[in-house]
C-alpha cells in the first residue's frame, strides 16, 4: 500500500485513538483534517470529543496535553507550524520537561506528544520554514525526533505516543506530498534515541536529519559521477568519483545516539554534518563537539559543517540559503581531499 | 454600591462582592449556618489558624538561614481553606504557590510539610524545588512550579480529562492564581480553552492587590479580574475572600454549577496580601505599614471566622489558647525534627528527568562519581556539603530501590 506522510501520520494517530481510549488529537484546525490532511478522517471516526480544534493559542495546546497527561490521558497535540512553537515554548521547556523530575517522580507529563510542520517547502520564507530543532535539544527530559519519511513517521509518531517521556514530533512539510513509499499497515513502533544508516560506506561519513537527507543523496549521487552535465564534470576530480560515503540519519535530536555516529566516525576518520537551521549553534554543533571528544585520533580531516545562513529563512533566496546538494558535494570534496 | 474607575477616571458601578458575614464576623445572611454547620467551620478554623504558626515559624527560620525561603499566607486563610473545604479531597487542584493551606486542609502532615521545606530524605519531591514548592499525588495536588500561570492551561486539560474519565465524573479541576498572575499569556489560553471545550475547571483567582510591589493599579486598568469572566463566556463573581463562610459557600455552589452544565466557573477572591511577598522580600519598601495594619486588625479573616464560631457558641478563648499553643508545638516539633535529617543522596540529581537516564546522562553521573572519588575528601566546599546528603559521596550509588527502603518515606 503506498501512501504520503500525512496519511502515514494520520495512521499512526488513528492507531494511538483505537488502542488507547484516553487518546485525544487536537490543535488548530485539526477536526477537517489539518492544514496538511494529517488528520484526515479521524474526527469521523473517533467522534469530537476526542479529536477537536482549539482556540488559536500554542501555549494553551501544549498546556492543555500537559494537564491531560498529568493525569494519565494521552495527549497528541498538534502546533501547526513548527514556527509557531515558540509560544508555547516555556510550556514545553519549565512545565513539560520538569514535570517528573521536579514532583519527585510523583506526576509527569510522558503522555503528551506534540507533532509540529518543519523545514523548508519552497516558498515558505521567515515564518512557513523554520528548522527549529536546535532549540529543543538542550532541553533535559524530553525527546526530540524528526522523521526523514512516511515509515519513520509513523513508526516514531507511535513511540512519541506510547514514550515514558514527552515528545515533540517535528515532521518535514515539504516531504507530505514528494515522499511516497510502502508503509506497513499494522501497529509497529521505531526506538527513540537510535540513528539510522541508510547507507554503509568506509571513506566519510555524512550525517543530516529530516529533508536535507534528501540533499545529501543527491550529492552522494553527483560525486560519484551519476547523471552529472558536462559542465559540472571537471569540479568533481576522477579520485574521488569511487569514494564511499556512509549516510547517517540522526532521527532522534534528543537523546541523539551518539555511539552510532562515533563509531561510523572512528572507522571512516571523516565527517560532513548537514543541517537546515542556521549554522551557529545547530545541532550539528553538539554533534561535532562529541565527536571530536570520542574519535579524536580517528579523524583525518576537520569535522565539515554545512548549514543554513546566519539570517533569518529568505523567501526568494531558498535555494542559497538552504544546504543545497551542491555545497553537500563540495563540503564532502573538500574533506576528502583534506 | 461598590464602585471603581476606569482609564479615564469615569466612575463605574463595580461588580458585587459576594459576603456571607461582616468584618465582625455576624453572618448576614441566617442561611450562612444551615449550610455550613458547627463541624465544618471548626475544621476549617482550625486549619485557618495553623498557618500564621506556620508561616512565622518558617519565616524566623529563614531570617536564622535554617531554610532557604518561605512564603507567607497571612490575610489570605480564609480564601484558600474556605475554597479547600468546599473541594472534595480527590477533586484536581492546580495552585500558584500561596495555597499550602489546601494541602494541610486535605490532610497533610506537619512532617511531610517541613521535609519539602528542608528537602530532606523524606522530601517526596526529594529535595529538588524550592520551599512551598510542594506536591502530593495522593492528595490530588498538583506539584507547584515557579512559572506564573503555566498551571492554567494544565488545570483545563486535567478537567477536559476528568470529563472523560470513567468514575471521575463529579470531580473538578480546581485552579489558584493571583491578581498577579493573570496578566500571563497562560491565563488567556486557559480561561478560553476551558470556555470552548466545556471543561469542569473552578478558576479561583486571589486578588490580593499586589504582585510583589505592584500594586493592582499596575496590573489592570479593568474592574479586578471578574469584569473579564464573562469576556470568556464564563460564569462570574466576585466574592469576599476574607470571609471564609462566603468562599466556601460560593466555591460549593460554583463546583455544583460547573459539572452541572460542564463548563468553567470564574471565582475573584478579594483579599489582601499581609505578610511580605516572600522572604526575599520587604514590602515596607512599596507600601505604607499602616495599611497593613488596618487589614490585619479590621479585616482579618481568621478574627473574623473566631468571632462567628464564638458568637454561636462553638468556641471559646480557653479553645483557642489551647490550639494556638498545639499548633505552635507541633510545627516547632516538626521543623525541628526535619531538620536533623539527611538531604537526599547525591543520586536523585539523576534520576525522574527522562524516565530512563540517557547514555549521556549516565556518563555525567559516572563522571561526577570519578570527581567525588577524587576530591571528595579534599575540596571543602564539596566536604562540607556531602557530610549533609545521605551516603555522602557513596550516595551517588544508590539506585531507586535503595531509596523506596530508605526510612519508608519515598512515595
Amino acid at each position: 500500500m503506498y501512501q504520503q506522510p500525512p496519511p502515514a501520520i494520520g495512521e499512526a494517530q488513528g492507531i494511538a485513538l483505537a488502542t488507547d481510549e484516553t487518546t485525544c488529537v487536537f490543535g488548530e484546525d485539526v477536526a477537517f483534517g489539518g492544514v496538511f490532511r494529517a488528520t484526515a478522517g479521524l474526527r469521523e471516526q473517533y467522534g469530537p470529543e476526542r479529536v477537536f480544534n482549539t482556540p488559536i493559542s500554542e501555549q494553551g495546546i501544549v498546556g492543555m496535553a500537559i494537564g491531560m497527561a498529568a493525569l494519565g490521558h494521552t495527549a497528541i497535540g498538534e502546533i501547526q507550524f513548527a514556527d509557531y512553537t515558540f509560544p508555547g515554548i516555556d510550556q514545553i521547556i519549565n512545565e513539560a520537561s520538569k514535570f517528573r523530575y521536579r514532583s519527585g517522580g510523583q506526576f509527569n507529563a510522558g503522555k503528551m506528544t506534540i507533532r509540529t510542520p518543519c523545514q523548508a517547502v519552497g516558498h515558505g520564507a521567515h515564518y512557513h520554514s523554520q528548522s527549529v530543532e536546535q532549540f529543543f535539544m538542550p532541553i533535559p527530559g524530553i525527546n526530540v525526533v524528526m522523521p526523514r519519511s512516511p515509515i519513520q513517521a509513523k513508526g516514531l509518531l507511535l513511540s512519541a505516543v506510547r514514550s515514558p517521556d514527552p515528545t515533540v514530533v517535528m515532521e518535514p512539510k515539504i516531504l507530505y506530498r514528494s515522499s511516497v513509499e510502502q508503509v506497513p499497515v499494522d501497529d509497529y513502533t521505531i526506538p527513540i534515541g537510535q540513528a539510522d544508516i541508510l547507507r554503509k560506506g568506509s571513506d566519510i561519513t555524512l550525517i543530516s536529519w529530516g529533508a536535507p537527507l534528501y540533499s545529501c543523496m543527491q550529492a552522494i549521487d553527483l560525486l560519484a559521477g551519476n547523471g552529472i552535465s558536462e559542465s559540472m564534470e571537471k569540479h568533481i576530480p576522477k579520485e574521488l568519483r569511487n569514494a564511499s560515503v556512509e549516510l547517517i540519519d540522526l532521527q532522534s535530536i534528543l537523546p541523539w545516539d551518539r555511539e552510532t555516529i562515533v563509531n561510523s566516525v572512528k572507522k571512516t576518520g571523516r565527517c560532513v554534518i548537514v543541517c537546515e537551521a542556521p549554522m551557529t549553534g545547530n545541532v550539528g554543533a553538539e554533534i561535532s563537539a562529541e565527536i571530536q571528544k570520542q574519535a579524536f585520533l580517528h579523524l583525518e580531516a576537520p569535522i565539515k559543517r554545512i548549514a543554513g545562513l546566519d539570517t533569518p529563512f529568505p523567501h526568494i533566496g531558498e535555494l542559497f540559503y538552504k544546504p543545497d546538494a551542491l555545497r553537500v558535494l563540495d563540503g564532502m570534496m573538500e574533506t576528502l581531499k583534506y | 454600591m461598590r464602585v471603581w474607575k476606569d482609564a479615564e477616571g469615569n466612575v463605574l458601578e463595580a461588580i458585587p462582592t459576594f459576603r456571607l458575614m461582616d468584618a465582625d464576623g455576624a453572618a448576614i445572611d441566617g442561611m450562612a449556618e444551615e449550610l455550613i454547620g458547627e463541624e465544618r467551620a471548626l475544621k476549617m478554623y482550625k486549619t485557618m489558624s495553623l498557618l500564621p504558626q506556620l508561616d512565622q515559624v518558617c519565616y524566623s527560620a529563614q531570617r536564622q538561614g535554617r531554610v532557604s525561603f518561605w512564603m507567607t499566607s497571612y490575610g489570605e486563610e480564609a480564601a484558600i481553606v474556605g475554597a479547600a473545604e468546599a473541594l472534595a479531597t480527590d477533586d484536581e487542584v492546580f495552585s500558584q504557590y500561596r495555597e499550602i493551606g489546601v494541602l494541610m486542609h486535605r490532610g497533610l502532615g506537619l512532617d511531610t510539610c517541613m521535609n519539602q521545606v528542608m528537602g530532606t530524605t523524606l522530601d517526596q519531591g526529594k529535595g529538588r524545588q524550592m520551599p512551598n514548592h510542594i506536591g502530593s499525588r495522593a492528595l490530588h495536588f498538583h506539584t507547584v512550579a515557579s512559572p506564573l500561570a503555566t498551571q492554567i492551561p494544565h488545570a483545563a486539560g486535567a478537567a477536559y480529562a476528568l470529563k472523560r474519565t470513567a468514575g471521575r465524573e463529579n470531580n473538578v479541576a480546581a485552579c489558584f492564581f493571583g491578581e498577579g498572575a493573570a496578566s500571563e499569556g497562560d491565563f488567556h489560553a486557559g480561561l478560553n480553552f476551558a470556555s470552548t471545550l466545556n471543561c469542569p475547571v473552578l478558576w479561583l483567582a486571589r486578588n490580593n492587590g499586589f504582585a510583589i510591589s505592584t500594586a493592582s493599579i499596575d496590573q489592570y486598568r479593568g474592574d479586578g479580574l471578574a469584569a473579564r469572566g464573562p469576556g470568556y463566556g464564563t460564569l462570574t463573581i466576585r466574592v469576599d475572600g476574607n470571609d471564609a463562610l462566603a468562599v466556601l459557600y460560593a466555591v460549593s455552589e460554583a463546583k455544583r454549577r460547573s459539572l452541572e452544565a460542564s463548563r468553567p466557573v470564574f471565582l475573584e477572591l478579594m483579599t489582601y496580601r499581609v505578610g511580605h511577598h516572600s522572604t526575599s522580600d520587604d514590602s515596607g519598601s512599596y507600601r505604607p505599614k499602616s495599611s497593613v495594619e488596618e487589614w490585619t486588625q479590621t479585616d482579618n479573616p481568621i478574627h473574623r471566622m473566631r468571632k462567628y464560631l464564638i458568637s454561636r457558641g462553638w468556641w471559646s478563648d480557653a479553645e483557642e489558647a489551647d490550639l494556638v499553643k498545639t499548633h505552635r508545638k507541633d510545627v516547632l516539633a516538626a521543623m525541628n525534627k526535619a531538620e536533623k535529617r539527611h538531604k537526599p543522596p547525591l543520586s536523585v540529581l539523576f534520576e525522574d528527568t527522562w524516565a530512563n537516564p540517557p547514555p549521556a546522562l549516565q556518563e555525567q553521573r559516572a563522571d561526577l562519581k570519578r570527581l567525588l572519588e577524587k576530591y571528595g575528601e579534599d575540596y571543602e566546599p564539596w566536604k562540607e556539603a556531602l557530610k549533609k546528603v545521605d551516603g555522602g559521596a557513596k550516595g551517588i550509588d544508590y539506585e531507586p530501590k535503595d531509596q523506596e527502603l530508605y526510612g519508608g518515606g519515598w512515595p
